[in-house]
């Protein structure tokens, strides 16, 4: 069983993020691998620890700072880690991102045959969950999204699916590309003796060129949307927060009459 | 681009029209000219009407079976019935966020999900988004020729056209791509009277101040007709089913009013109700982030202030 993730290093949820020219401001110390990425590397770690046998590779693309996503994949259990920069990425929108990705994925298919493509439902920082079926459809894959249960036998993946009006089973061959949701398993934490390994070991480091992708196809040029403006929402006026001393509930109700709300 | 065809998808359930698809038809005259999109089994004359009501002058029609379920088969229906269509809009669910996909990959559209608004800027669509957890407002052009935008529901006010008449129906021939995708079973959710959580107007969530106990959240609920929400806690907990949960990974909800309930306020929960117009919180924890962004915070036992409320509400709407 040979498995890629792709993970996404994200800012810390709770730290200050910034536009700046219309992309998203970021320091390296305030992010890691966005957390819904560790339900993908879960998801694969357990698939091959069923089979008793195959590898984990954890892909990402991004900046200087993205290296930090891979490397929590190796500590989680990932056997390889590989790091796509390139400036000419700038400003990518999501088909850019997954046409590098397809990309990274197709040199990593060609050197030995992979099973399944596994990513997280979305990226917590406002990204949408539109990466994994664009990248589905680049590579010519199947496409099984929002996996809350996922399972691998005769060269098919079957994954369960709650959508809000039915519960699906759909099944793939593979190669396949599936999305695992936050329900889909508990991600372990990383033991001791893997964070030091993770350290140490090796992060394949490719460029545009070495993936054989032309810039202009896949950064800001490319894009089909682009930020105008972007802006912090401003504080709420007039909040109030009072301690019930006997009458809160009357104080709840009449506000929202007020307000017309009720 | 004013006056080209502006497509609409709809979301039906029953047969019945979901609110978020006549306020998109509503936003969608400000864009150009409203045809409305139909899947599955063909509309009845009082959904046609009431499509037409809010303008779409046609609504076209792909029957789909089980397999429109697919991703890429209701891709490739929708696609099939648009080759007009510069702009298309559909509801933000995260089905149609994989049909906006592509869709896109097809037609070679720019796309904007989650947004909030859309116009026109120089012939060009242009949307207005909240990311970062609802803490930033963005404004996003898309610069393509062609155009697709996922709304989300409670973004625009629904109004009626004067003396409109019924959409005309007509029907899209349309063959069902092959796919390696199959479905191999599926099991209805049963679903909850009133409206669904997700396009509510009023919303009131419980979290672990409940304790597991739902009754005077659903009794609040009731009294202001919205619909119950709750914390990923509460449905790890087993208290109330994963159907509920408002959060990143579960439903986004952005109603007029959001009655938070002994929810702490967690960064994940926040992203999923921040967005919406007044919120209200009522936590035991004078410490608890929800009163950072609560319009209106009652530092409390929930099982004084709820009943206290719920009785005043009941004695105005009795008035």
């Amino acid at each position: 069983m040979r498995i890629l993730v792709t993970v996404k290093f994200t800012p810390d949820l709770q730290s200050h993020r910034s536009f700046t020219d219309g992309s998203v401001t970021r320091t390296a110390d305030d992010g890691s691998m966005n957390e819904l990425d560790e339900n993908a590397v879960e998801a694969a770690l357990q698939l091959v620890e069923a089979a008793g046998e195959g590898e984990v590779y954890a892909l990402t693309v991004g900046g200087p700072d993205a290296v930090a996503a891979v490397r929590k994949a190796l500590q989680l259990g990932a056997n390889h880690a590989i790091h796509v920069s390139d400036e000419e990425i700038a400003g990518a929108d999501v088909f850019g991102t997954a046409k590098v990705l397809a990309a990274a994925i197709r040199k990593v298919h060609e050197e030995q045959p992979l099973d399944l493509v596994i990513t997280g439902m979305a990226a917590l920082d406002g990204l949408t969950s539109m990466l994994p079926t664009a990248l589905a459809a680049d590579l010519g894959w199947s496409q099984l999204t929002l996996a809350s249960e996922l399972t691998v036998a005769d060269g098919e993946a079957t994954i369960v699916r709650h959508m809000p009006d039915a519960h699906e089973t759909v099944a793939a061959p593979l190669p396949a590309v599936v999305s695992v949701t936050d329900e889909a398993n508990s991600p372990r934490y990383p033991n001791f003796k893997l964070i030091m390994a993770a350290r140490k070991a090796p992060v394949t480091q490719w460029s545009l060129a070495d993936i054989g992708v032309d810039g202009v196809t896949v950064g800001a040029i490319a894009a089909r949307t682009e930020v105008r403006d972007a802006s912090p929402r401003p504080e709420k006026a007039d909040r109030q927060v009072v301690t019930d001393t006997g009458d809160g509930g009357v104080t709840l109700a009449n506000f929202l009459i007020e307000k017309g709300l009720a | 681009m004013s006056g080209n065809t502006v497509a609409v998808l709809v979301e039906h359930r029953d047969g019945v029209v979901a609110q978020p698809t006549l306020e998109n038809l509503t936003l969608a005259r400000s864009l150009g000219e409203p045809v409305a999109v139909w899947l599955g089994e063909p509309p009845s004359d009082e959904a046609s009407a009431t499509l037409g009501a809010y303008g779409a002058g046609a609504v076209r029609v792909v029957e789909l079976g089980a397999a429109g379920r697919l991703p890429k088969v209701r891709a490739a229906a929708v696609g099939a019935a648009t080759p007009d269509a510069p702009v298309v809009l559909m509801t933000s669910t995260f089905l149609n966020k994989e049909v906006a996909t592509l869709l896109a990959l097809e037609t070679g559209a720019g796309v904007v999900v989650d947004a909030s608004g859309a116009e026109l800027a120089d012939g060009r669509v242009e949307t207005e988004q909240t990311v970062f957890a609802a803490t930033w407002n963005i404004r996003t052009r898309v610069v393509s020729e062609r155009a697709i935008v996922a709304l989300r529901p409670n973004t625009t006010q629904a109004t009626e056209v004067d003396g409109a008449g019924a959409a005309t129906v007509e029907t899209v021939v349309f063959e069902a791509p092959e796919v390696p995708e199959r479905l191999v079973a599926v099991s209805a959710v049963e679903r909850e009277e009133g409206v669904p959580l997700a396009e509510a107007r009023v919303v009131v969530s419980g979290g672990r101040g409940t304790n597991g106990d739902y009754a005077l959240v659903r009794d609040l609920a009731d009294v202001l007709g919205g619909a119950v929400g709750a914390t990923r806690d509460a449905t790890d907990e087993g208290w109330i089913s994963h159907e509920h949960m408002v959060g990143q990974t579960g439903t986004t909800v952005t109603p007029a009013l959001y009655v938070a309930c002994g929810i702490s306020g967690a960064v994940h929960h926040r992203g999923g109700m921040q967005a919406s117009g007044t919120i209200v919180a009522v936590n035991i924890d004078p410490d608890a982030p929800i009163f950072e962004i609560a319009d209106l915070g009652i530092v409390g036992d929930l099982n004084d202030v709820l009943p206290q409320a719920i009785a005043t509400l009941q004695e105005h709407k009795g008035a």
